[in-house]
């Protein structure tokens, strides 16, 4: 029955990738592209050598975070969708420890991730804290929080002290001791290769093992699925929204702290939010919010990004990769419409 | 009962089966209906009444069988084409949209289009005109939320006339029915088999199959037994041949000297949803060794005291007393752990996390506690083995369900698994609100031993119910509430039926 379920979900899934694109394809051709040169491209881009295929898990690997952020939230019954702003508020907090902190990197790394997920946990909390003291809804006081995370970082990077002298829009780079610098052998391949995916399964394991096996994870999803009947059962729901909400913002505040440490090593201004967050609701719904589900479809949107970013070269516009994203969470989003439909075929098919 | 053709057959079910997975639901059930009978379903809980029907009105097919309506094999895979059929069916939970009106509710899907616009009009008229010709007395302008439970399963009734039905089955209709509106219901039924239609009636209640009526197929463990005429069979026939054994219907009960009070209620008030006074200085109070009995019409305020008592509602002012210690308005969990344990009013809502599985629906308040967690992990060992005992002790069907989701037992099962965990859960007060709703008489009989087992434990019981008969057969005192107070107070033994009744409407005693 389980297994029927899941299969299902799976079933869906590919197939929303597939019409995603297609879509994609059809949108190429009105525009006068080859899809089968585009998607060449894409293909080759992330398979045709070892290294490409380390780029694309670098790519995936705050993806993963925002994405276990996000499905970590939905187990409760919350939408986190200010995944956004705790990543930055996370990668703010990483930066602060790895450029004002001098320690030997067996600290400095350990201690500019705890301050990101706390970082991360307390901007996510002050939401919590506003839906279960004042009844605010999480989803609006999230997308204002979004904001404010996104001003006061640009506003950070411009501070004298963080400011990189003509950098230009960009802080100071952290110590060499807060990198996640992946060995040698790995890093001539490829510069930015890193630690972060690492972590990122991991957090992925922890996430799933505490989800099933503990019993935080048993309150988490009784409150998720029947509020009233955990309430009757003496768990208060108030407070596993809080600790659900403080863990989902602690998971994105380590993926701007991975980013941050592997991968860019500075803070540039932005004109716009940079996405990670959002993305992570696409990786969360693709993963049908499985803990373990989020590092196939973080890696499957993190090769699409950088499979993208060639996608110049044979000069097709790397929108194309959004498209072909947007069409996929749509089918995803409406898959239970599907999914009804076909389960009572199924029923008919076993009955037959 | 004037019949058309009582000798008509007009659905005829033959060599039904349904299976999920492996495990067989329906086993070759066999159902006649005749024109203008009302035709009674009997069959414990979990024996498969609701799959048979639900295979008839359409939502999922049968693994073999075959259905011919009016004398035409049929296949109705959707709900829309038993419809078409003339095949209407009433669920035992609404499915009407609050905020709407009565007409509003009935149209929805089939609105009557006058251009762009809808056209109620006519629609309220063709209703108007239905309710009347069958007694209904539904005001099609009502909102849904200002009506009755009653009134609504009326206007389920109501929605289903409107589309044309000439069948109509009725899963266990009378379940959430207060016994006056019950009484209107079986005439209502009436008035339908007189017209001509036929009614497919689920009841648990064998009283009222006897009242309402002509024929009865019994199903057991999915299996067909027998259909027969109701006139030639007594309720004590129907109840073995249900059950496949003998049913006692009196409790056993041996009496006994309560001891110190476990609980008080003290001059108790509070405010319903809507911020109306409901409890307007009620107390009570319960002793260790006794069953108290709370008799009264629903909607009294026995929803708010229970609330109020489980921690899950606020009492604006009065207190609670438990075991000497003032326990008003402490949050629900703390109130188990001090030893209120309760049966709730509403399984789907409060008792059960449906899609949780029976395992950890049995552990909902001691998932924290050892044997089930050892240092916050989740002992599934543990878990598992307590629901396989439970399992076999409360005789939950079907055996072996531990893995599955609550949601997928029968309404009577998932109602068993609360009972084998509150009753459990040993503390000193148990709270057993209406706890035998929708369960068949094998596992009323049960129930009622397990609750008089518990007094006998010397727990304190109270025993909220709308059944007047479960109240007299159980309770050591009865005590009547009435518009938010306690109006009266009898002793159980020997208490007279009448006497309550003009208690309950409030007359004096
Ligand atoms: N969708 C489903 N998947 C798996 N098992 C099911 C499903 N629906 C029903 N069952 C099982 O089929 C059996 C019959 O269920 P059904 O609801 O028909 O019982 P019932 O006779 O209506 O009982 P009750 O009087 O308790 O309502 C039960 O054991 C139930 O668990
Ligand atoms: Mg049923």
């Amino acid at each position: 029955m389980k297994q029927k379920l899941l299969g299902s979900h799976l079933l869906l899934t590919l197939l929303s990738i597939v019409i995603g694109f297609l879509v994609g394809a059809i949108l190429l051709l009105i525009i006068g592209i080859s899809p089968g040169v585009a998607y060449a491209k894409l293909f080759t881009s992330v398979f045709s050598e070892f290294k490409y295929i380390i780029y694309s898990m670098i790519y995936a690997s705050p993806l993963i975070f925002t994405g276990l952020s996000v499905a970590f939230s939905f187990k409760t019954g919350v939408f986190n969708i200010g995944a956004e702003g705790q990543f930055v508020v996370g990668s703010l907090a990483a930066l602060a420890v790895g450029i004002f902190v001098d320690l030997p990197a067996i600290l400095h790394v350990p201690l500019c991730l705890i301050a990101a997920a706390l970082a991360g946990a307390a901007w996510s909390a002050v939401v919590g804290f506003l839906k279960v003291k004042r009844g605010i809804n999480e989803v609006l006081s999230y997308i204002m929080f979004n904001w404010i995370a996104f001003y006061f970082s640009n506003y950070v990077v411009n501070l004298q002290a963080v400011h990189k002298e003509g950098g230009g829009e960009a802080s100071k780079d952290i110590l060499e001791s807060a990198r996640l610098t992946a060995p040698k052998f790995l890093t001539d391949m490829c510069p930015y290769a890193n630690w972060g995916f690492l972590l990122a399964v991991a957090c992925a394991v922890l996430v799933w093992y505490t989800i099933t096996k503990t019993t935080l994870g048993y309150q988490l999803r009784a409150v998720g699925h029947s509020r009233t009947a955990a309430e009757y059962g003496g768990i208060s729901s108030n407070r596993i929204f809080l600790i659900s909400m403080s863990i989902s913002g602690a998971l994105a505040g380590l993926g701007g702290a991975v980013q941050l440490m592997g991968m860019s090593g500075r803070l540039s201004q932005f004109a716009g939010q940079e996405g990670f967050g959002f993305q992570g609701i696409t990786v969360a719904l693709i993963a049908g919010s499985h803990p373990v589900g989020c590092i196939l479809s973080g890696l499957f949107y993190g090769a699409m990004k950088y499979g993208g970013t060639k996608l110049s070269l044979v000069n097709v516009p790397n929108e194309v990769v959004n498209i072909i994203m947007g069409t996929i969470i749509f089918f995803i989003a409406i898959a239970h419409v599907f999914r009804k439909l076909f389960q009572r075929k199924q029923k008919g098919g076993a009955a037959a | 009962m004037s019949h058309m053709d009582p000798n008509t057959v007009v659905i005829q079910m033959k060599d039904i089966v349904k299976k999920f997975g492996d495990f067989t639901a329906n086993d070759h059930i066999q159902l006649t209906i005749h024109q203008g009978e009302v035709h009674a379903i009997l069959g414990e809980n979990g024996a498969g009444k609701s799959t048979l029907m639900n295979i008839l009105y359409g939502m999922y097919p049968p693994t073999s069988g075959t259905i011919e309506v009016k004398g035409k094999e049929v296949h109705i895979d959707n709900p829309q084409k038993a419809i078409e059929l003339g095949i209407g069916m009433v669920h035992q939970h609404f499915m009407l949209v609050q905020p709407f009106t009565v007409t509003e509710n009935i149209v929805l899907g089939m609105e009557p289009m006058n251009g762009l616009s809808v056209n109620l009009k006519e629609a309220r008229e063709k209703i108007r005109a239905l309710s009347e010709r069958y007694n209904l007395m539904v005001d099609p302008d009502a909102k849904i939320e200002d009506i009755s439970v009653g009134m609504q399963q009326r206007v389920e009734i109501l929605k289903v006339l409107y589309r044309g039905a000439e069948f109509l089955i009725l899963d266990e209709p009378t379940a959430s029915l207060t016994p006056q509106e019950i009484g209107e219901l079986m005439e209502i039924i009436t008035h339908l088999t007189a017209d001509g239609k036929s009614v497919i009636l689920i009841t648990h209640k064998l009283k009222e199959i006897k009242m309402a009526a002509d024929n009865c197929t019994v199903i057991r463990r999915g299996k067909y037994i027998d259909t027969v005429k109701v006139g030639d069979k007594s309720e004590d026939d129907l109840a073995g041949m249900m059950v496949g054994r003998e049913v006692n219907f009196r409790v056993e009960k041996k009496a006994q000297t309560p001891t110190d009070t476990v609980l008080e209620v003290k001059d108790l008030h509070a405010k319903d949803y809507r911020g109306a006074e409901i409890l307007k200085g009620l107390s009570l109070s319960v002793r260790r060794g006794e069953i108290v009995g709370l008799a009264g019409v629903d909607g009294n305020g026995q929803s708010e005291l229970v609330a109020i008592l489980t921690g899950l509602g606020k009492a604006v002012s009065g207190d609670v007393v438990l075991n000497g210690e003032t326990v008003t308005n402490l949050p629900p969990g703390v109130l188990f752990e001090k030893g209120i344990t309760n049966i709730p009013e509403d399984r789907q809502k409060h008792g059960l996390v449906m899609p949780f599985s029976v395992s950890e629906n049995l552990i909902l308040q001691n998932f924290a506690k050892a044997p089930f967690a050892k240092h916050g992990i989740l002992q599934q060992k543990a878990i598992k083995d307590h629901a396989g005992k439970l399992i076999e002790d409360f005789d939950i069907r079907p055996a072996g369900c531990e893995q599955r989701p609550a949601g997928t037992l029968s309404g009577g099962n998932q109602q068993k698994v609360i009972i084998a965990r509150e009753v459990t859960n040993d503390g000193d007060l148990l709270i057993a609100f209406n706890p035998t709703r929708g369960l068949d008489v094998g596992a009323i009989e049960f129930v009622h031993k397990y609750i008089v087992e518990q007094r006998n434990k010397m727990r304190a019981i109270l025993l909220v119910s709308f059944e007047l008969d479960e109240i007299m057969s159980l309770s050591d005192r009865i005590d009547v509430i009435f518009d938010g107070k306690i109006v009266g107070e009898v002793k159980g033994e020997g208490a007279d039926e009448y006497v309550l009744g003009k208690m309950m409407a409030g007359g004096a005693a």
